[in-house]
C-alpha cells in the first residue's frame, strides 16, 4: 500500500516525515473503524455480507449440487466451498464501490480532502475495513460449509493459505471497485457496472461447475481467466493436488491488478470532483 | 508558523483565477480580497462559478491560471498548510448518517489529529453551541434537514479554522431553519473567523456579508457593500401586481414616464417593478393616478427599498434566484448543474 501513501510536498514548518507516516497509519485506522461501525449498524449491509453468502452455499449444495457431477474427493460440497468463497470475496467489492460513490456524492470526500489528514487514508482505511469484512464473511462460509459436509483435506497451513488467498483476491477486486466507484461516482451506475463485469467473471469460471461441462467457446475464456486460476489454487490448498502453475498465474494476475488499479484509484481520489 | 500571524494581509487573496471544464469556462479571471475577520458574500445564480471558486480555494481543485492565497498560503504550492487553516461546509450535509452526531464530530476531530480527550470535549462544545445536545447520541440519519446542516457546519469548525468556506449553507432549508443558520453564522463571525459564503439568496448575502461580490458566468460583475450595490439601482423601487396578465403592457405604458429606469415585468406573476430614484412618494401618487386613468386593476402597489434582486436585475438583466418567479420560466435553459456552466457555455458562444 506504500504507493497510496505517497504524500504531497509540504511547506517548511509542516509536520515531519515521521509524523506524516504516523498520521497515514492512524488516519487509515480511524477511517477503517468508522467504516466498520457503519457496516455493523446497517442491517442491509449485514444481510448482504452474512446472510446472502450462507444462502448461496445452501442453494448450491442442496438445489444445484445434485445435478453437477464432480470428481472432487468429498463430492460437490468440497468442490463448491473454495469457489463460493472466492465469489463472495469478489462480490464484497460492491460495497466498496457503492460506499465510495455515495461519499463522493454526499460531499464526504470533499470534506476529508479539505482537511489536513493523510490523503491516502480514505482509500487505505476503506480497503482495511473491507478486508476485515471479507475475512468475517469467508470464515462464516467455511463454518457453514463444515456444517453441510465440507472438509479441508490438506492440513491446517494450506487451509489458512486458502483463506489468505481468497482475501487478497477480494482485496484486488476491491481496488478495481474503488477506482470504478470514484470514477463513476453514482451508486446506481456503479452497481450496474459491477454486475456487468463481475457476474460473468465469477460464474464463467471453475467456481461453481467444472469447466469441462461448458461449451467449447466458453471453455476457452473460462480456462484462461484469473478467477479460475485463483479458485483452482484455493481448491488445491483446501483439498490437495497439483498447485504450482495455478498459484504462479494467480499471483501474477493479482500483482497485475494491484499495479494497475491502485494508482488509478489514487488518481481518481485526487481528482474526485 | 503561519505567515499571516506576522503580517496583516488579507485572509483570502485571489488574482486572475481561471478554470475551464473542457469547453466550459467556469471561471474567467476573478479577483477577490477578503480582509481578516470579515465576511465576503459571493452571490450568483447556479452555474455562475461560485462552487468552482470555493473548490479551488479549499484545495479540492487546481486552477488553470491565476493565484490564490488563503491565510497566507498559496492554495497550489502550500495546499497542506492551507488545509490546516480552513474549514469547509459544502452544499450537502457531508456527514456519516449511520453515526451519531457526537461520533461524527469526534471522528473529524481525530482526523484533525486532536487528542482523544480534546476531540471529545471539542465535539461536546460544538454540540452545545449548535443546539444538538438532545440529539447528540442518535444516528444522524434521523436528524431533520436543518439539524444535519447544523451538524455539518459544526464539523467544519472542529479544527478551529481561521478561514471558513460555506458553499450555499442554507440551500434547501425551510425558512425557520434558515434563520437559525443565520444566527449561528453571525455568532461565528463575531468570534473573528474570516468567512467566505456563497449564496444564490440575495437576502442572505444582505443579512450576513460585509462585502458582496456578484458573480455571473465566471466573472465578477460587481463588488461592494450591500448599500453600495443598492445605490446602483438608484433609489426606491415602485412595485405592484397586475392580476390580469393581458393588461401588463397597458400598465407599463401608463407608468413608463414616471420612473428613472425601464419598468421590469414578470409575465408569469404579473409583478411589475421600476426604479423611481429619489422621487419616492410623488412617483407613487403619480402612478396611482395614471394606472387609474388607464383602468388597470393593480394589487399591492407600494414603494420599497431596493433589494439585491433589483441590483442583480440591473446588472445582468436577469434575476438571481433560480427559484424566484422570474427564473421559473428560464429553468429549461438553466438546468446546467452546480459546477457548471452549461448556461455559461451558451452565453459564451
Amino acid at each position: 500500500m506504500s504507493a497510496v501513501a505517497a504524500a504531497p510536498a509540504r511547506p517548511s514548518g509542516g509536520p515531519s516525515l515521521v509524523t506524516q507516516a504516523r498520521w497515514a497509519v492512524s488516519d487509515s485506522l480511524m477511517i477503517a473503524k468508522r467504516n466498520l461501525l457503519v457496516w455493523i449498524r446497517v442491517p442491509a449491509y449485514l444481510v448482504f455480507t452474512v446472510i446472502q453468502p450462507v444462502m448461496f452455499v445452501l442453494l448450491f449444495v442442496y438445489v444445484f449440487g445434485g445435478a453437477i457431477p464432480v470428481s472432487t474427493p468429498g463430492g460437490y460440497v468440497n468442490f463448491l466451498i473454495p469457489g463460493i468463497t472466492a465469489q463472495t470475496a469478489a462480490f464484497a467489492s460492491f460495497a466498496t464501490a457503492i460506499a465510495l460513490a455515495q461519499e463522493l456524492k454526499k460531499g464526504v470526500i470533499d470534506r476529508l480532502r479539505s482537511m489536513p489528514m493523510a490523503r491516502s487514508a480514505v482509500l487505505t482505511g476503506r480497503l482495511a475495513a473491507d478486508t476485515v469484512r471479507m475475512v468475517v464473511t469467508i470464515l462464516i462460509i467455511v463454518g457453514v460449509g463444515y456444517a453441510v459436509g465440507f472438509r479441508f483435506l490438506n492440513g491446517f497451513g494450506p487451509a489458512v493459505g486458502m483463506v489468505v488467498l481468497a482475501t487478497v483476491f477480494g482485496l484486488a477486486i476491491c481496488t478495481i471497485a474503488a477506482f470504478t466507484g470514484l470514477a463513476i461516482g453514482d451508486e446506481e451506475s456503479v452497481q450496474a457496472f459491477g454486475l456487468i463485469w463481475l457476474f460473468p467473471l465469477t460464474f464463467v469460471s471453475s467456481a461453481f461447475v467444472p469447466i469441462s461441462t461448458m461449451p467449447g467457446w466458453l471453455q476457452a475464456f473460462a480456462k484462461n481467466q484469473p478467477v479460475t486460476y485463483v479458485v483452482d489454487t484455493m481448491r488445491a490448498l483446501a483439498l490437495g493436488g497439483p498447485i504450482a502453475e495455478n498459484m504462479w498465474k494467480s499471483i501474477a494476475w493479482l500483482a497485475g491488478i494491484f499495479i494497475v488499479f491502485i494508482p488509478l484509484a489514487v488518481r481518481a481520489y485526487r481528482r474526485a470532483a | 508558523m503561519s505567515e499571516s500571524e506576522t503580517t496583516s494581509g488579507p485572509a483570502i487573496l485571489v488574482e486572475g483565477l481561471t478554470k475551464s471544464f473542457g469547453e466550459v469556462r467556469a471561471l474567467r479571471g476573478i479577483d477577490l480580497s477578503v480582509p481578516q475577520g470579515t465576511v465576503l458574500g459571493v452571490l450568483g445564480p447556479n452555474g455562475a462559478g461560485k462552487t468552482t471558486a470555493v473548490r479551488i480555494l479549499t484545495t479540492l481543485m487546481l486552477p488553470d491560471a491565476g493565484r490564490a492565497v488563503v491565510d497566507g498560503y498559496n492554495v497550489v504550492r502550500e495546499a497542506a498548510a492551507v488545509r490546516r487553516s480552513i474549514g469547509l461546509a459544502g452544499q450537502s450535509a457531508a456527514i456519516q448518517e449511520e453515526l451519531t452526531g457526537r461520533e461524527n464530530l469526534e471522528l473529524i476531530g481525530r482526523l484533525y489529529h486532536l487528542s482523544k480527550s480534546y476531540a471529545r470535549s471539542r465535539a461536546a462544545e460544538l454540540l452545545e453551541q449548535f443546539d444538538l445536545v438532545d440529539a447528540a447520541d442518535r444516528p444522524a440519519k434521523g436528524f431533520s434537514g436543518g439539524m444535519q446542516r447544523r451538524l455539518d457546519l459544526a464539523a467544519s469548525l472542529v479544527g478551529n479554522p481561521r478561514v471558513l468556506f460555506l458553499d450555499e449553507p442554507t440551500t434547501g432549508l425551510d425558512p425557520r431553519s434558515r434563520l437559525g443558520m443565520w444566527a449561528i453564522i453571525r455568532s461565528l463571525v463575531a468570534d473573528g473567523t474570516t468567512l467566505l459564503l456563497t449564496t444564490q439568496y440575495l437576502d442572505e448575502a444582505d443579512e450576513l456579508a460585509d462585502e458582496i461580490v456578484v458573480i455571473d458566468h465566471g466573472l465578477v460583475i460587481a463588488a461592494g457593500t450591500s448599500e453600495q450595490l443598492k445605490d446602483r439601482v438608484g433609489g426606491d423601487v415602485l412595485e405592484f401586481t397586475v392580476p390580469d396578465r393581458t393588461r401588463c403592457s397597458d400598465a407599463v405604458t401608463a407608468i413608463s414616464k414616471i420612473g428613472e429606469s425601464e419598468p421590469h415585468v414578470d409575465e408569469e406573476t404579473g409583478v411589475i417593478s421600476m426604479g423611481v430614484g429619489s422621487r419616492g412618494s410623488d412617483a407613487l401618487i403619480e402612478a396611482v393616478r395614471t394606472l387609474d386613468n388607464a383602468a388597470v386593476e393593480t394589487r399591492g402597489l407600494a414603494l420599497r427599498r431596493p433589494s439585491l434582486d433589483d441590483v442583480f436585475l440591473a446588472l445582468t438583466g436577469h434575476a438571481a434566484e433560480e427559484d424566484g418567479p422570474v427564473e421559473r420560466r428560464r429553468r429549461g435553459r438553466r438546468r446546467g448543474g452546480q459546477q457548471g456552466g452549461k448556461d455559461t457555455a451558451k452565453a459564451a458562444s
